[in-house]
Formats: C-alpha cells, sequence, structure tokens
C-alpha cells in the first residue's frame, strides 16, 4: 500500500501545495488533504491551540486534528525562511513544535526545516531527508523536486494571470476576465483564498462586477523591485510583498480602492496594516480594514463590503471602518 | 540636541551612561504612568505589542520636553521589533513633532553606516571613544543588573517590610540627577552597600521563583507591575532570566561578534522547542528547564498580548512544566491588565508553590514528580 501523506489545507497550502502534490506522488506516496476549512475545524482548532494565538494558526491545528487519523505522516514543514533575508513569521519557525506540544496521537511528522535566510544549502538538505523517507534512489529524489518546481512555477504563472490559487491549482484563469472595474485585496493567502476565512469575499466582489487583484496576481520581479525603495527593508516575505502591492496598485493599476483582509492576533499584520493604511489614506485612495476573527458573522462583512463597494461606485462618503 | 531614548527597566542608566560620556545632553523620559500608557495606546495601531506603545507614549513625553533625538534599537526580524522604528517613526510625524530618529542596528557588514547614525547624535567623536564609552556603559549596565539582583535576594528575608523597595526608589531619584559613567557606578556602588546591610531574618526559608518571557515585559516594571517586588514581599526570591545586561552583551556585542553561543539554549529546550523563534521564545523554554535544574520551586512566564515568539513558547511550555515537574504561570500583560486580579493570580501561584514545596519536605520528592 502507498504510504500516505498529509497535507492541511491551511497556511502556506496557497503559496505551496502544487509542489509538495507532485513531489510526494513522483515518490510513489499517496497525498491526503484536510477537507475545506468549516465550522468544526474553526472549533477544534480554537480548543487545542494556545488561547493568544493568531486566527490561521488556530485554524491550521484544526486541519491537522481532521487529518491525523486518515494518514501515515503528516507534512508540517519548519519554514524558517524562503528568501534571502527574509522570514516568514515567528510562529512559523517554530510550528512543528506547537503541533507537536498541542495535538495528542500523531503520525508521524515530517518536519523539515526549510531556511534560505542565509543560504540555499538546507533547501537540498530538506529535499534530501524528506524523500529518504521513501526511497533510498537519489536521482528519483532530484527528478521528484525538479519536476515539483515546473509545477509551482506554473501555477503561480497561472496566478499572475489573475487567477486565485484555487483556480490556477485546477489550471483555470477564466474568472480572471473582464470587469468594470479594479479593486486590490490584500492580505496573507491563507486568509484571502479560504472561503470559509474570508466569507467568499473574491467571488462576491466578482459577483459585483468588480476585477480583483491580490498581491499574488502581480509579477513577483516587480514587487520585489519596489521593495527594494522602502525605507528599511522589510523582513518579512508576506509583508514585503503586501506592502509592495499596496504600492503598485495605486501607482500603476490605479485601482479603485483596497482592501486589507487582517486576521486577528497577526502581530505582523497589526504593523504591516498600519504601515500601508497611513500610505494608502495620503493618496486619498479608499482603504478598508478587514479584521475576520472567530467570531466574525458574515453579515457583518457582508454589510461592509456593500457599504464599501457603493461607496466606490456613488463616490459617496459613506465611511467604511 | 537634547537626546531621549524609550524606558525600559533600569536600561536608561547604561543609556545615559554612554551618552553623557560622549558628551551629549540626555533627556531621560517620564517614568511610564498611565499617561504614557494613554497616549501609546491612542496613537499605536490596535493589536501592536504593548512595548510599542509605551515607547510611543515616551516620545511624545520626551518630545513635550523639548527633547530632539530619539535613539531606539533596530533589528532584522522575524519578530516585530525590528520594524518598531518604522511604525514609530511614521505615528509620529503624522502627529506633527519634529523630530529626528536615529536607529541603531547591528552593522550588517556596514560598519561605516553604524559609525555615521552615531556621529549623528554626538556630533563626530572618534570611533574609539565611542567604543570606550560603550564599554563603560555595558560595565555599567552589569553592575546595575547586580543591584538589582541583590534586591530580588534581600527583599524576601529583610525584617521590616519595604525598606529595599524605599532605597531602590531612593536610588532611581538620585540616578536622574547623576552624570556619565563614573558618577553611576559609584551611586550604584553605594547603595549595593546600603542595601547589602539591611536587616534580615537570618535563616529563612524562601521559595525560588524564575521570570521568563519577553525582554520588556520582564524588565519594565510598569507593565509587570513590578512584580519582583510584589513576589518579594510575598516571601519569594526572584531571579529574572533575562536582564539589560544580558541584552546588551548578547545581542550587541557577541552578536556583532559573531561570539554568541547557544547551544546551552538549545540543549536545554531540546525537544520541546527546537528552532530560534525570534524574541526570547527559545530561552524562555530554555530557561525554564535550567531554573529547574538549579533547583527553583517556580517559573513565571510573562508575555505582551499578541507576542509572537512567546506564543510559540506559550503553546509548548505546559509539556515542559509537566515533564520537568515544575509550575510554570503564564502571565499575559495587556493596556488591561488590573492590578487587583493580578495580585490575586501572584499569591494563588505563591501559595501552590509553598504547598508543593512543603510536601516536598514532608514525602520526598517521588509524590510529586506524577510518574
Ligand atoms: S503571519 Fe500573522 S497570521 Fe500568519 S502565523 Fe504569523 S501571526 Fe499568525
Ligand atoms: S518580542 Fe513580542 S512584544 Fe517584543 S517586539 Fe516581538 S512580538 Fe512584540
Amino acid at each position: 500500500m502507498k504510504p500516505r501523506v498529509g497535507i492541511p489545507r491551511a497556511l502556506l497550502y496557497y503559496n505551496y501545495f502544487p509542489l509538495w502534490e507532485v513531489f510526494f506522488k513522483e515518490l510513489g506516496a499517496e497525498v491526503v488533504l484536510s477537507g475545506l476549512t468549516n465550522k468544526k475545524i474553526l472549533d477544534d482548532g480554537v480548543n487545542c491551540c494556545v488561547d493568544d494565538a493568531c486566527l490561521p494558526m488556530k485554524v491550521f491545528h484544526g486541519h491537522i486534528i481532521e487529518l491525523k487519523d486518515r494518514v501515515d505522516y503528516l507534512f508540517v514543514p519548519r519554514l524558517i525562511s524562503v528568501e534571502r533575508n527574509e522570514y516568514i513569521c515567528p510562529k512559523f519557525c517554530g510550528l512543528p513544535d506547537m503541533v507537536l506540544n498541542s495535538v495528542k496521537d500523531l503520525p508521524t511528522v515530517i518536519d523539515c526545516t526549510i531556511n534560505l535566510r542565509n543560504s540555499s544549502s538546507s533547501l537540498r538538505r530538506a529535499v534530501l531527508d524528506v524523500g529518504r523517507l521513501f526511497t533510498g534512489d537519489y536521482r528519483r529524489i532530484y527528478t521528484a523536486y525538479r519536476k515539483a518546481v515546473l509545477c509551482l512555477e506554473s501555477f503561480e504563472g497561472l496566478m499572475e494571470k489573475g487567477a486565485t490559487p484555487l483556480e490556477a491549482m485546477k489550471g483555470d484563469y477564466s474568472k480572471a476576465g473582464e470587469y468594470h472595474y479594479s479593486i486590490g485585496l490584500i492580505g496573507h493567502p491563507y486568509n484571502i483564498y479560504d472561503n470559509y476565512m474570508s466569507m467568499r469575499i473574491i467571488d462576491k466582489l466578482r459577483d459585483r462586477g468588480v476585477n480583483v487583484i491580490t498581491q499574488d496576481m502581480i509579477c513577483s520581479n516587480e514587487l520585489d523591485r519596489i521593495a527594494r525603495d522602502f525605507s528599511k527593508p522589510m523582513f518579512w516575505s508576506f509583508g514585503k510583498s503586501i506592502m509592495a502591492a499596496s504600492r503598485y496598485l495605486i501607482d500603476k493599476r490605479h485601482v479603485k480602492g483596497i482592501i486589507y483582509l487582517v486576521a486577528f492576533g497577526c502581530g505582523l499584520d497589526a504593523l504591516v496594516g498600519d504601515l500601508v493604511e497611513r500610505r494608502i489614506r495620503k493618496k486619498g485612495i479608499p482603504f478598508c480594514l478587514l479584521t475576520i476573527d472567530e467570531h466574525t458573522g458574515e453579515a457583518g462583512i457582508d454589510t461592509r463590503l456593500e457599504a464599501f463597494i457603493d461607496m466606490l461606485e456613488w463616490g459617496g462618503t459613506a465611511k467604511c471602518w | 540636541m537634547l537626546v531621549t531614548f524609550p524606558h525600559m527597566g533600569n536600561a536608561y542608566i547604561a543609556m545615559k551612561s554612554v551618552l553623557e560620556d560622549l558628551g551629549v545632553e540626555v533627556l531621560v523620559p517620564p517614568p511610564c504612568t498611565k499617561r504614557t500608557l494613554e497616549l501609546g495606546t491612542k496613537y499605536s495601531p490596535e493589536l501592536a505589542c504593548l512595548p510599542l506603545k509605551l515607547n510611543i507614549g515616551n516620545y511624545i513625553e520626551a518630545i513635550e520636553r523639548g527633547a530632539e533625538v530619539i535613539v531606539m534599537a533596530g533589528g532584522c526580524g522575524p519578530c516585530r521589533f525590528g520594524y518598531y522604528a518604522e511604525v514609530q517613526r511614521e505615528i509620529l510625524q503624522d502627529l506633527g513633532y519634529s523630530f529626528k530618529m536615529v536607529v541603531l542596528e547591528r552593522p550588517q557588514g556596514n560598519v561605516r553606516d553604524f559609525v555615521k547614525k552615531i556621529a549623528i547624535i554626538t556630533g563626530g567623536k572618534t570611533v574609539f571613544r565611542v567604543l570606550a564609552s560603550i564599554k563603560r556603559a555595558t560595565r555599567v549596565a552589569v553592575l546595575m543588573d547586580e543591584l538589582e539582583r541583590l534586591c530580588w535576594q534581600i527583599r524576601p528575608r529583610e525584617k521590616s517590610g519595604g525598606t529595599v523597595s524605599r532605597l531602590m526608589r531612593e536610588f532611581h531619584s538620585q540616578a536622574l540627577n547623576t552624570r556619565g559613567s563614573v558618577g553611576l557606578a559609584a551611586l550604584i556602588g553605594e547603595y549595593k552597600d546600603r542595601i547589602s546591610r539591611v536587616e534580615t531574618k537570618g535563616n529563612k526559608e524562601v521559595l525560588g521563583i524564575g521570570i521568563v518571557g519577553e525582554i520588556y515585559t520582564v524588565i519594565e516594571p510598569f507593565v509587570n507591575v513590578s512584580i519582583a517586588e510584589k513576589l518579594g514581599d510575598l516571601g519569594a526570591e526572584v531571579d529574572k532570566s533575562i536582564t539589560v545586561s544580558y541584552w546588551v552583551i548578547n545581542h550587541l556585542i557577541k552578536e556583532a561578534l559573531h561570539l554568541h553561543n547557544k547551544n546551552e539554549l538549545q540543549e536545554a529546550s531540546y525537544p520541546y522547542l527546537r528552532s530560534f523563534v525570534g524574541g526570547h521564545g527559545q530561552e524562555s523554554v530554555a530557561n525554564t528547564v535550567l531554573y529547574k535544574r538549579r533547583g527553583y520551586d517556580g517559573v513565571i512566564h510573562l508575555l505582551p498580548f499578541t507576542c509572537m515568539p512567546e506564543i510559540v513558547a506559550r503553546s509548548v511550555l505546559p509539556e515542559v512544566s509537566h515533564r520537568y515537574g515544575i509550575p510554570v504561570m503564564t502571565l499575559v500583560l495587556d493596556e488591561m491588565t488590573g492590578e487587583a486580579g493580578y495580585m490575586t493570580r501572584l499569591e494563588a501561584f505563591v501559595d501552590l508553590i509553598r504547598r508543593k514545596k512543603e510536601m516536598k519536605g514532608l514525602y520526598g520528592e517521588r509524590i510529586l514528580s506524577g510518574d
């Protein structure tokens, strides 16, 4: 029987799943995903994760619980850094430790460390370490990895054409079509693309005829170029793309407004959100900061979205707080 | 030019020392008070961490008194501290204050940049003089921490309660009027002398409590509601795993020279927290283990609400506490921390570990290990 590798549909799933999936499949494993985020997953996560953790961490723990009894391995990599001189977030540095100490009765956890902050050698080691769990054939591991990287690149290419990650995974970017006008939607990928957490914000905006541009739909070289002009290098990879995207959307794409989706308890959003908001407001662009937490009701979010869109369309002064 | 900096417990002593030795006019911000916090809370992002907010309060109160230059430390992640200065500068600028902010960061290969920044503050003193002043200030920081440590030891044993705390209040008010490293070192020496002569109840048995956690909440008495003093009055000798001199020596000096030795930390926090997580998260876990090894009776873990590295530490500490059989209490501090509720929790914790210790005395260690 093929070994089953479980991948939680949370956190960096939205950025790296195509890579992970192909890699494990090429090594002869079966990839098992947790279900879509739902109330039970959220509640389980809230109950087992430490109290003041941010919402996305709690959701991640919920996915682990949903998945753990159906698989032989759980893939919970320690992603310290995916880019030179950058980090993701302190909580990602300790992610496997948080999971191991909060959830009981886990299958084998694959917790390879990826730290590209100072050098890229850890990637090679991680790929080999993980691969060796499934095969002794190094050539096969490398081939699997190369295939996986190609897959990730084409996935990212589709996103830059305007597809959301979920659409890009299906190879579909048809929804990135004709719209009346554009608005920017920025925030952590695991907040804006998780339909349960974001309350389907992208679909709702598109249904109103609005073209949605997220930071992942912008050419990453462009974002890096903008980020070089920051007064201080932004050391969080997501913070960097969020900040750079907000500047790009204002200066190059002339969006009508920008929405920043923030998860309650996110330390990074608290600071990046403030910097972004100050700058956007100074440019006179309508801005809406939407905070989601475990009690957020869909109705509340809908009302605020409606108000924001009405304001953009009628040029009114309706306040979006 | 009048130079100021944010407060963090006794750190102002070392800052005064280094700046005044360089001939800089220093304005120590008024101690953190409710107003400081209110100002900070009003103008900072709502979910920013508490230290950022109090820094803002310090800056405003210092600028109101004429400060023109703010000196602040920087960092390069992964926790929020590294981006504090950026956010704080924007906040103050948008409020319309005029000031200059100098962010001192560990020179990342670019030493000239660092020297240039120092020159803004000092008006071009030689590198040699700057280094010599840093060295003397480090010495002052070490002496200051020794004085605090002495207080932690004497307080639970003093004969008439409150003597040490009274002397320390006196010390701080005199320190404000003392200039430079020489004066400050002498003043510290004088008070060390006086405090070591405070009458104690000879061989009184006291509890040992280690304090771990996020540096600002561990060090700044305003946010931790003077935890060291309170525990001392409750009959516990405290020790703090992180102090100003520890920070200066480990983060500024050793890391700049690539000397930082993290082996002990890694060994002690293994296998509960196997990676650096920014801030002092890994230290919190490691030091809990080290306190147990050194025979302490309990550990208190302090963190500001939403502190990223310490949340990771917090999620593994229950397991550490269980495995090593050492009680750990976590206190999350925020703007709302009320003194009354806080005191109750401290008292309850002290009672718990005192009972535990008495039982141990009666029945030996085994009954408590829970195995
Ligand atoms: S970046 Fe924010 S939301 Fe993501 S794990 Fe860190 S604190 Fe949580
Ligand atoms: S250690 Fe915690 S409180 Fe301190 S800056 Fe980092 S996140 Fe904020």
